[in-house]
């Protein structure tokens, strides 16, 4: 942790590393968070609609979907997607660096791996999961709300009062937070893993998987973490 | 100088090495023979502090490598160059960017770095090869470049494990003379770590043999060729345990 804070120094090094990482971990990871949200936002509508079922009023879909896509489908769907794809990613990159002495090498020349490899990805995860969630929020909510007004008895205005009726800012920034913290911590284990490789490509397979299922399991933890802490 | 001391490592149960002591005379190139998983790459790594010793130490110009404060390992580290088996090219960057990453990192202006580049590739005999990535280049080619990367920043000391394992004769025979050729040209002190004879008696000035985690014999080319020392004879020999000895390790491949 303090190798971490010391390492930052090197501006020069991890500075426009980040930049590769934000595109790579960030922007790559867009369709699948986007692909995911629509989905839920079909099924949040349909599921809503028919939960009520004339018990509470029809606008209540909008309540609903505006706040478990906000506050807890797209940062959880959309971490659990991504502690694939970028845990994954992270701990297979570094892990065959690791085995193959390019992390060796990195130190021979001098290069602090820590400045050079890990600072940047931590950055990017950190800082792009939340984008990538503020994306989902939108799709999520766009994507109930079409299906609420093509497939059940709702108008736009009533499915926007809905959406209104509960909706405390709060909501948002407590869903890219809890985002932001999942980020950190995909991108810290799958370094942490990656850098601690060893025996060959089996050690890679290992350290890959092991990176995902630690990363899924401390997003759920995370997640009642802070719905501890916030709520 | 490199000195290495009383040098002590395990790995879990494993007793790696047990009680290394080494000159390395300057301006010399030292050769260090042993089986495969004996400990060569292990006692090459901790001159320039990639492992820790448990016990002895490692001394270069003097100072004591795992002592070092950060800063001066790190300077320590910019005079040693570090030529890895496998060459441990950084695969998402060209040949250009493996040579110029390193002196970028000391602050050598981009005209310096342009002329160091072109310059270590033409020592290698790999000229116009600055824009491919290394997973377009045969074995011989990367360790080529390996050996590029490590010369561009002008060490004081060059570390070579297993420059020729693997590789076709002809192709050893051309890392054996650039071996040579870049000692003469540089004046470097070198260690080179091989298990292949014919390298190490056409690059080395002395011959140290590294069994059970010890320095089993040390000497000059001559004094090798003409031991009787029997587990050294077997090696250089290459008789498949004509002593009888059950203890000499296997041939085992390791990557670590
Ligand atoms: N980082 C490490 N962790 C655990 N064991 C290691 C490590 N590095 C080397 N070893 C073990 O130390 C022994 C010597 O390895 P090495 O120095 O690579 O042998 P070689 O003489 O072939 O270069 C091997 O048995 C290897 O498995
Ligand atoms: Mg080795």
């Amino acid at each position: 942790m303090f190798d971490v804070l010391r390492s930052m120094r090197d501006m020069d090094v991890w500075v426009p590393r980040t930049v590769v990482q934000m595109r790579r971990l960030g922007v790559q990871s867009v369709p699948i968070a986007l692909f995911i949200a629509t989905f839920t936002g079909i099924v949040l509508a349909l599921l809503s609609s028919y939960s009520f079922s004339g018990a509470v009023p029809l606008y209540f879909v909008g309540t609903l979907i505006g706040k478990t896509i906000m506050m807890e489908l797209a940062p959880v769907l959309t971490g659990l997607a991504l502690a694939g794809r970028i845990g994954a990613n992270i701990a297979a990159e570094l892990g065959t660096m690791r085995v193959t002495e390019q992390v060796d090498a990195l130190e021979t020349l001098a290069f602090n791996p820590l400045s050079f490899l890990v600072v940047p990805r931590v950055l990017a995860a950190t800082v792009m999961v939340p984008l990538v969630v503020a994306l989902a929020m939108a799709v999520g909510v766009t994507s109930g709300w079409i299906t609420a007004i093509s497939l059940l008895d709702l108008t736009t205005p009533e499915f926007l009062k809905g959406l209104r009726l509960f909706y405390e800012f709060k909501d948002i920034w407590f869903g890219l937070v809890k985002s932001a913290s999942f980020g950190l911590g995909i991108a810290a284990i799958g370094s942490f893993k990656g850098l601690r490789t060893g025996g060959g490509a089996e050690g890679v397979g290992r350290a890959t998987t092991e990176a995902v299922v630690i990363s899924a399991s401390m997003i759920l933890v995370l997640d009642a973490f802070w719905a501890v802490i916030l709520l | 100088m490199i000195c290495f001391r009383d040098l002590h490592k395990r790995f879990g149960e494993k007793h790696v090495l047990n009680g290394f002591s080494l000159e390395v005379p300057e301006g010399e190139t030292t050769v260090i023979i042993g089986y495969s998983g004996s400990g060569k790459s292990v006692a090459l790594k901790h001159v320039v502090g990639l492992l820790e010793p448990d016990h002895g130490e490692v001394e270069v110009d003097g100072h004591v490598v795992h002592d070092l404060p950060r800063a001066e390992l790190m300077q320590l580290r910019g005079s040693v160059g570090f030529v890895f088996q496998f060459a441990a090219l950084f695969d998402s960057m060209t040949v250009l960017e493996n040579i110029a990453l390193g002196l970028k990192h000391q602050g050598v202006s981009d005209r310096e770095i342009e002329q160091r580049v072109r310059e270590s590739l033409e020592v290698v005999d790999l000229d116009g090869a600055e824009q491919r990535f290394p997973a377009e280049l045969s074995g011989g080619m990367r360790k080529r470049v390996g050996i590029a990367r490590a010369i561009a920043l002008r060490p004081r000391y060059l570390l070579y494990d297993e420059p020729t394992t693997g590789l076709d004769p002809v192709t050893s025979s051309v890392i054996n003379a650039l071996m040579v050729r870049t000692r003469e040209r540089l004046g470097v002190t070198a260690i080179v770590v091989t298990h292949d004879m014919r390298s190490a008696y056409s690059v080395g000035d002395r011959i140290a043999m590294l069994f059970k985690g010890q320095v089993r014999q040390v000497g000059t080319v001559d004094q090798i060729q003409r031991t009787h020392d029997p587990i050294v004879r077997q090696f250089i020999e290459g008789q498949p345990d004509a002593s009888g000895d059950p203890e000499v390790p296997e041939f085992e491949e390791t990557i670590a």
